[in-house]
């Protein structure tokens, strides 16, 4: 399949998923900061797993990819500052980094210790 | 029952939008990143130009509010969320040297922050 097309398939999904996130999480941020830890941990598995590359393209590139996002959480962090919640915004910033690179290496070592 | 099939609709137009957006901004990424030298500098592009972009969209829905919510799931939600990518970013943080993963994350955050500010200087001077 055209690698383009499973890029967007699993894009769609991803976006929908992210989507369905936030309209359960109704805690302000706490959404955008739980798709983006569990779509690392899945991207750090992914990467580490032996698939193939339309399986990469499809599930990493595309769902965990379009289920991440970066702008939203720009975004958050620039109005939790500027409405005066500056710790709170460095928190975010912060946040986001230690746990996503946390759920990269969790995920890598989730899988390294499967196939082992 | 026609009432009961218009509220399905209903219930299914922001799924739908979120999902031509999603599929369109995924494929738009993948494109930039294959474009480019580098898999990480499409990354840093894409965070780059989408957080710009929400910025517009976002600050537009408080300062005007002339944007209709179905532009805002196709735009917003489905397009620029899914265009910009924090797990790619991530993954590729931890798979540079020390001084590069550093550099790359002070790029994106950098970047993806000026480029919200930088919207939000559009919108209120397309408002004004």
């Amino acid at each position: 399949m055209n690698p383009a097309v499973l890029v967007g398939v699993g894009g769609t999904f991803g976006a929908l998923a992210r989507h369905a996130v936030g309209e359960r999480l109704e805690r302000k941020h706490a959404d955008t900061f739980a798709v983006n830890v569990l779509g690392s941990f899945l991207l750090g598995a992914i990467v580490a797993a032996p698939v193939g590359e339309p399986v990469a393209l499809a599930l990493g590139t595309g769902f965990c990819g379009a289920f991440t996002t970066f702008s939203t959480f720009a975004f958050e962090t620039v109005r939790l500052y500027e409405t005066g919640r500056r710790r709170r915004a460095l928190a975010n910033a912060a946040g986001h980094l230690a746990g996503a690179l946390l759920a990269v290496g969790f995920g890598t070592l989730v899988v390294t210790l499967t196939i082992a | 029952m026609t009432t009961g099939r218009t509220h399905a609709l209903e219930r299914a137009e922001p799924v739908i939008l979120v999902a031509i957006g999603g599929f369109a901004g995924a494929i738009l990424r993948y494109a930039l990143a294959a474009g480019l030298p580098d898999a990480v500098v499409g990354t840093l592009a894409a965070n780059a130009l989408g957080s710009f972009a929400l910025g517009v969209v976002l600050y537009e829905a408080r300062l005007a509010d002339m944007l209709s919510t179905e532009t805002r799931l196709i735009v917003g939600t489905g397009f620029l969320s899914s265009f910009t990518t924090y797990s790619t970013f991530a993954v590729q943080t931890a798979s540079l040297s020390p001084a590069w993963a550093v550099g790359n994350v002070l790029a994106n955050y950098a970047l993806g922050i000026a480029g919200v500010l930088a919207g939000r200087a559009v919108t209120r001077g397309m408002i004004a």
